[in-house]
């Protein structure tokens, strides 16, 4: 029992050292279009990077080379110490927001415990401590009030709790989401990014989200990755999301605007349009 | 009237009939059965289209199968797998799978009409190609029928959780090393096959009262991902023995008697749907009874 504690202990301690994602001079290109190019990137245990950019830089095509989907123009990503390969169970995805359809035959607790075991072959079996599992995690999504109900019946908000749900309860060492607010009220908003959170420091769990809108997660980013016109800018949010550094992404005087704990974005081209107003009845000094 | 109450039904000798066509009855019921459970995925990744598309350049291998003396069977499961594979692998967008079947139906239907206009062996062959026919189930036929069902039943329940996992999200089933296009293709060609034996069993046109309407049937009443193939089967299993048993008596063929058994099935179940829906509101559709809310 010691044994195999002080040896969880020391794997847990030599998983620390080593990055959960190391990208190295990753480039990307489709056809003549650059998307982004020597993104140079180290993601460690217990770390929340923001992704930032406007509607097609990239964004989603970096969480997919994470996932060994999307093959890179050159450079290369690794992935716990292990080049990347199509699919690894230790990671975590939520795609943009795509409803469930109604002729699907699964409740929320079966969604959520897709998570678990959906990739194996053959029947399921009915277990205790499989449905344990998922109670937990329906408890710790808030979602044991709809946990039998159809999934295609069941709102965009709390679709998306369970989407989260089915992501967190594989335990992954790294969850990668995409644009997981959008569509959510600012509630909501508040739910998902702290669950999202909440769930990383204890775990040694890396986060890699993709946001058009950094306030909600203002307080817990540790490094913004910001991608604009085929170029890379990462640090930490107080060095990525200045005047300076955004207007030379842009190539236009772009302002930022830091207020009340907010930081706004001012003149970006217009199909970079992204740095939501503050909406109506949106506390001053945002979150936490 | 008493004329046509007769050719619908009728009775006697039934206890004889009934042995005569014990192959028959083997038959349906397997079909039921393997139609219920395909239905599961037919609903789940919107393919009852699809089904019919199958079908129907199933019908026309079965009726070029006719006319060259190649075999109903062989020539079936040759057209409905060339079906089925082209719109699995040219249209894995929903768009794009909607324009290759609406090319594919008229085409299938074509050339089966061609083969059939040629053939000039027996004429209830032909009709029964597009209508179905369930006392000629000779034992070879249901010898093949038998393991065309056996592989596909075996298969679906082998890629079940992750076929359900890619259906849901294959962009989520892929990130955990899933491999969606491989279960599409799989599941096309089980439907393939599926679709084949249940051209000759209850005809071309009316294949979709077995492989779509009983899954159907079972999503109006339940979510359950155990609750809902279990109806399914037992929806298509009834509509395929109750019909067997009503087409005994009467003189036409049974294909009527299933899809009337299959519709009235789901009209009950819309029925039951919609009152349970009225008695609870705020309840979304799904048995969800037991768990507190």
């Amino acid at each position: 029992m010691t044994a195999t504690t002080s040896q969880r202990a020391k794997t847990r301690r030599a998983a620390a050292k080593t990055p959960i994602v190391a990208l190295r001079d990753a480039s990307l290109r489709f056809g003549s279009r650059t998307l982004w190019s020597r993104l140079n990137l180290q993601v460690h245990p217990g770390e929340f990077v923001a992704v930032l950019g406007p509607n097609g830089a990239g964004k989603t095509s970096l969480l997919r080379a994470i996932l060994g989907l999307q093959p890179l123009t050159s450079g290369s990503i690794e992935l716990l110490g292990a080049p990347v390969r199509r699919g690894h169970r230790q990671v975590g995805y939520i795609p943009q927001q795509r409803l469930v359809d109604r002729g699907i035959p699964l409740r929320a607790r079966d969604f959520v415990g897709l998570g678990l075991d959906g990739h194996r072959f053959g029947l399921a079996l009915p277990s205790g401590a499989r449905r344990r599992a998922v109670d937990t995690m329906l408890a710790t999504i808030d979602a044991t009030s709809f946990a039998a109900s159809r999934m295609g019946n069941l709102s965009g908000g709390e679709q998306q709790r369970l989407r989260i749900g089915q992501a967190l309860i594989g335990n992954p060492r790294l969850l990668l989401c995409d644009e997981p607010l959008i569509s959510l009220d600012l509630n909501q908003q508040r739910a998902v990014s702290n669950l999202i959170n909440a769930s990383r420091r204890s775990a040694g769990r890396a986060v890699v989200m993709i946001t058009h809108d950094i306030n909600p997660v203002l307080g817990m980013v540790d490094t913004v990755v910001y991608l604009a016109g085929g170029q890379v800018r990462t640090g930490t949010v107080d060095g990525v999301l200045t005047s300076a550094v955004l207007s030379e992404l842009y190539q236009t005087p772009v302002d930022v605007i830091r207020t009340r704990g907010r930081i706004l974005v001012v003149g970006l081209p217009d199909t970079a349009y992204e740095g939501h107003e503050a909406a109506p009845g949106h506390p001053p000094g945002g979150l936490p | 009237m008493t004329n046509l109450w007769s050719e619908l039904f009728s009775f006697s000798n039934y206890g004889e009939l009934l042995i005569l066509l014990r192959n028959s009855i083997l038959a349906a019921a397997v079909l039921g059965l393997t139609g219920g459970l395909v239905g599961v995925f037919v609903m789940a990744r919107d393919l009852p289209f699809a089904v019919h598309a199958i079908s129907e350049l199933s019908f026309a291998g079965a009726a070029a199968g006719l006319l060259f003396g190649i075999g109903v069977v062989e020539g079936s499961l040759a057209g409905s797998l060339t079906a089925a594979l082209l719109i699995g692998i040219l249209g894995s967008r929903a768009r794009d799978r909607n324009s290759i079947i609406a090319v594919l139906m008229p085409f299938g239907l074509g050339l089966g009409i061609v083969c059939l206009s040629l053939y000039t062996g027996r004429a209830a062959n032909k009709f029964g190609l597009l209508t179905g026919q369930i006392v000629a189930v000779d034992n070879p036929r249901l010898l093949s029928l038998l393991i065309i069902c056996g592989i596909v039943i075996a298969a679906l329940l082998v890629i079940w959780r992750p076929l359900m996992f890619v259906s849901v999200d294959p962009q989520v089933a892929e990130a955990r090393g899933v491999h969606s296009v491989a279960l599409s293709i799989a599941f096309m060609i089980l439907l393939g096959m599926a679709t084949a034996v249940s051209v000759q069993i209850v005809g071309a046109l009316l294949v979709l009262s077995v492989l779509v309407t009983p899954a159907a049937a079972a999503l109006r009443v339940s979510a359950s991902p155990v609750l809902v193939p279990l109806l399914s089967t037992l929806f298509a299993l009834t509509a395929m023995l109750g019909g067997i048993m009503l087409a005994l008596g009467g003189s036409i063929p049974i294909s009527p008697y299933v899809t009337t058994i299959s519709f009235l099935i789901y009209l009950a179940c819309r029925a039951w749907a919609a009152h349970h829906n009225r008695q609870a509101r705020s309840t979304p559709i799904g048995i969800a009874h037991d768990s507190p809310r």
